[in-house]
Parts: structure tokens; C-alpha cells; sequence
């Protein structure tokens, strides 16, 4: 068997406050899939994937992607294996005052110099294939609308966009359907399945709906307190073991988890 | 959820930061005692008011009609001024961009960001005056002194104000552009500036404008401009060309102002 496209062992994340958000967190990916992450809030959806990219820089544990370490990357390494991790976000994230085909172009900012950004110098290739993203997303004509004009899921499709124009091997969608309503959720979930499909890669997802999660997903990994407690296909999710993930629906329900950072 | 108690009394006030409402009362009464004792220690004498007033009547007197006739040095003094006062806001900029960032807690680390406000606190302890009174010391009379001045207050002011504006952005771009691969310069310009720039824009205006007004002033100390030709005027009593000369820092600092207002609306 070759070696997995996405290996995790071990990974765990300690909080200052002596909060576990992860626990000794092992799974792989070994072919291009959708893997769908679902949990109560705090269960540490949202620190597993920061982990991976290390906005969040975790405790222990090895992220493998593609056989490569990222934990002990150095700031120059880290750079490097971060232009090939493409991320979405739930509140977009885009930059507002700049227009669309800025917000896109940022995506290639990992592989240039500061002094090409500056006068977009990111070559007819680049260009090009930004275009074409913005076509497949949907959004051909409003290269130069300004972010902020642009409703909730048309934002969506420029963070799809910018995340896609990296020419990712790995992509990581935290809650990316979170703010939207539930029509253009199922819209965004579409496009994003298409372009997973298309590209062939692996991508991992945060989803509080389940059975958005079982509609569009591969696989799902369940999450509990910071741990692993469901691995395996979507059809296999019975009443049980959702009740094992957000510990069902009784009447004397575990204290509000903390909130995870942002 | 609970019931409204019978005994819950139906009185109520909003609660307010003094912690109780009689904590209140005895403050404000303490401070109005307070005015009345600094006014009767201060031993206002009224007769000395009062000539105070005949002899402003006097000067005003004196004053008109104001004296244009020396133009030349009024003219020079004026240029003076606004070019002190331009020079020393782009120098003031060109050291505050970089300290500002540094000094934004959720861009630098912890030591460069406690150095950079620790810069800027030291900048913003001592009145422009005073600094200029140092650096007449230091560098003679004239407009070194005097862009010295206004780009050292300038420093400290755009600075603060940066650090404070990128404390207040948005973090999401940043972490989004982070998760590029984006480096740190990168980061700043493409996620920083376009959430703080039309703000900055409107500072920089407004210390263009308090710049040209402070330009007028730090003169007085000898730090050059039309402030020093000002107060020779006043000293040597040549009240009708000290009058020209204020009409002419008023007229300058209307259009500063008038020309910053018009700016800033636009940058909407």
C-alpha cells in the first residue's frame, strides 16, 4: 500500500487553561475523500483543523501530509507546506475593501515574493486561471466588485476560489456553511463536492449539520471532549452512535462545553 | 424562569459605576465643594481683572488697522510654517508605520510590542513646547528645531492611533491569508492596511491640520515660522503687524481645516 495522503497520530491540543481540546486524535486519509468532522460545539472540530495548517500550533502529535512532518516545520517549511493546504472559512474571511479578483489572487501569495504581490505580477498562467475559478464557481463578471458587496454565499464561492487558486493537496473547510441559510448551504456543500471530486484531493470538513454531513460527506469522523469516537461510512451513523457523539438527547444534558477559541 | 418576589420592590434604577447611588451623590458633592475651595484659594482680585480689560482695550486699540505693509516677512514666515509643518508630518509618518505596527498586540510579539508602546508612552509624556524648548537647545533657533518638534509629537500620535486601529480590524482576513502562506509583509498589506487605510488617511489629514496650527506656535519658543516673527512683533509692541500676522494664521488654519473636512468626507 503506498503511503496515505493524510496521516494523523497522536495529535493533542492543552489549552493554557488546562483544557484538553484534543486528545491523542489518530486517523488517515489514504485516498481523495470528503471527510466530514462532527462534534457538539467545544468537542474540538475546530482545533483539529487548525492543527493540521497549525493556526493553532498543537501540544504533540504528528500532522503527515503526504509524508511530510508539519509540526517541527521551521517558519520557511511552514510557508511552504501552508500554500498547498487550501482553507475555508464559516465567515468567509475575505479582505472587504478589496474587490473579488484581489481576494482570489491572494491565494497565490504564498509562492511569490512581497515585491511580485505588490505590482501583481502572479504571470498570464496565474490570471488565467484565476478566471477560470471564478467561472467555475459561478461568479464570472464580478472580478472587480468589492468584496463587501457581495452577499453571504457569493462570498463563500470567492473564499471557494481563493482557497482552489493555492492548487491545493489538501483541503480544509471549517463550518464553511455555518452562516448561510440552509438553501444556499446545500448550494455551497454542491460546489464544494464538485471541485473535491474534480481535483482529486482530500479535504477534510467542520459541520454541525449532520444530515448535510451524511448527504455530501465520504466519511465521517465523529468527535466527543476532545476525542475520536466514530470513524467510518455515513450510512453506518445510527441513533446510537450520534447519541455516543453528542451524548443524546436526555433530560439531564453535560455542562456547556467551553467555547473553543476562534 | 423565577417568579417576581412580593417583596421585590418595584422601584427601580439603573445601577451606575459609582457601585451605589449614595457613593454618587457624596462624589458629586465632594467636587462641587471642591470647585468652590480651588476658586477662593486662587485669590482672583478683581481689580486687577478689571485693568486687565481696560488694557486689552488698549492693545485691541493699537491693533487697527492691522499693518500689512511688511509683507515680505510675513510671506516667509508663513512659508515657513507650512513647510515645517508638511515635512515634519511625512517624517512623523515614515517612523510611525513600522512602530505602529510593532506596537499592535495582535500582530507583534509580547517584547516588541511592550518596546514599541513603551516608545510611544515615552513620546506622548512631555507637551510639543517643551520639546521644542529642548531642541532650540540642542540645534539653535530656526525650523530644524521645529520640524524636530512636530515630527517627534507626529510620531507618537500616528502611531498610537495605528496600533489602535489594527488592535480593532478583523482578524479572520489575517489568519485567512496566514493559512496562504502568506508572509508577514504580506500579511500586512494585503489584510491589514486595506481594513485600516481610510482611517489613517483621515488622521494623517487631521495631523497635517494640527501641525499647521502647531507650526504657528512652537515659533514662539524660536523654533522657527511665523510663530517667532509673532512673537517679536508682540515684544517689540508692534501690535498692528502682530495683528496681521494673527489674521493670517487664521485665515491659514480655516483653509486647513475647511480642506481636511473636505478630504476626509470624500474618503467615505
Amino acid at each position: 500500500m503506498t503511503k496515505p495522503l493524510l496521516e494523523i497520530a497522536g495529535l493533542t491540543k492543552d489549552y493554557g487553561t488546562g483544557q484538553r481540546a484534543l486528545d491523542s486524535v489518530s486517523f488517515a486519509i489514504e485516498s481523495p475523500q470528503l471527510v466530514g468532522v462532527i462534534g457538539s460545539s467545544g468537542a474540538g472540530k475546530s482545533t483539529l483543523i487548525r492543527c493540521i495548517n497549525r493556526l493553532v500550533e498543537p501540544t504533540s502529535g504528528s500532522v503527515r501530509l503526504m509524508g511530510t512532518d508539519i509540526p517541527p516545520l521551521s517558519r520557511a517549511g511552514l510557508r511552504r507546506m501552508r500554500r498547498q493546504i487550501g482553507m475555508i472559512f464559516q465567515e468567509y474571511n475575505l479582505v472587504e475593501r478589496l474587490t473579488v479578483m484581489q481576494n482570489v489572487l491572494t491565494g497565490r501569495l504564498g509562492y511569490v515574493s512581497f515585491w511580485t504581490s505588490l505590482r501583481y505580477r502572479y504571470g498570464e498562467e496565474e490570471i488565467r486561471h484565476a478566471y477560470a475559478l471564478l467561472d467555475r464557481v459561478g461568479l464570472s463578471g464580478f472580478e472587480n466588485r468589492r468584496a463587501d458587496a457581495l452577499s453571504g454565499g457569493q462570498r463563500q464561492r470567492v473564499g471557494i476560489a481563493r482557497a482552489l487558486m493555492q492548487r491545493p493537496k489538501l483541503l480544509l473547510l471549517d463550518e464553511p456553511t455555518a452562516s448561510l441559510d440552509p438553501n444556499t448551504s446545500r448550494q455551497i456543500m454542491q460546489l464544494a463536492r464538485g471541485v473535491i471530486t474534480e481535483e482529486k484531493m482530500p479535504a477534510l470538513i467542520n459541520i454541525h449539520d449532520v444530515a448535510l454531513a451524511q448527504a455530501f460527506c465520504d466519511r465521517i469522523i465523529g468527535m466527543r471532549n476532545g476525542r475520536l469516537v466514530f470513524d467510518g461510512d455515513p450510512a453506518d451513523l445510527t441513533r446510537d452512535k450520534l447519541a455516543d457523539i453528542y451524548g443524546g438527547y436526555d433530560d439531564n444534558p453535560a455542562p456547556i462545553a467551553q467555547e473553543e477559541p476562534a | 424562569m423565577s417568579e417576581l418576589s412580593p417583596t421585590t420592590s418595584p422601584r427601580w434604577r439603573p445601577p451606575t459605576i459609582f457601585g451605589s447611588h449614595q457613593l454618587r451623590t457624596i462624589f458629586l458633592v465632594a467636587v462641587a465643594l471642591y470647585l468652590v475651595w480651588s476658586l477662593s484659594t486662587l485669590q482672583f482680585d478683581s481689580q486687577r481683572v478689571l485693568r486687565g480689560f481696560v488694557r486689552a482695550g488698549d492693545i485691541f486699540a493699537r491693533m487697527f488697522p492691522p499693518d500689512f505693509s511688511r509683507s515680505k516677512i510675513l510671506i516667509n514666515g508663513m512659508v515657513e510654517s507650512i513647510q515645517i509643518a508638511i515635512v515634519s508630518t511625512v517624517l512623523g509618518i515614515i517612523i510611525a508605520v513600522p512602530i505602529g505596527i510593532c506596537a499592535a498586540r495582535n500582530l507583534a510579539p509580547r517584547p516588541v510590542y511592550l518596546a514599541a508602546r513603551g516608545l510611544i508612552v515615552l513620546g506622548r509624556t512631555f507637551h510639543e513646547l517643551i520639546i521644542a524648548i529642548f531642541f532650540v537647545k540642542m540645534f539653535g533657533f530656526g525650523p530644524l528645531a521645529g520640524v524636530l518638534t512636530l515630527s517627534y509629537g507626529s510620531f507618537s500620535f500616528v502611531a498610537k492611533m495605528l496600533a489602535e486601529d489594527i488592535e480593532n480590524m478583523k482578524m479572520g482576513p489575517v489568519e485567512a491569508l496566514r493559512a496562504t502562506g502568506a508572509g508577514f509583509l504580506q500579511v500586512v498589506w494585503f489584510a491589514v492596511m486595506p481594513q485600516v487605510l481610510v482611517r489613517q488617511i483621515g488622521i494623517l489629514i487631521y495631523r497635517l491640520d494640527s501641525n499647521l496650527r502647531h507650526s504657528t506656535i512652537i515659533g514662539v519658543v524660536g523654533a522657527g515660522g511665523i510663530g517667532q516673527t509673532l512673537s517679536a512683533a508682540f515684544s517689540k509692541y508692534d501690535y498692528d503687524f502682530a495683528c496681521a500676522i494673527l489674521i493670517c494664521i487664521a485665515a491659514l488654519v480655516a483653509l486647513g481645516e475647511f480642506s481636511s473636512d473636505h478630504i476626509r468626507r470624500r474618503l467615505r
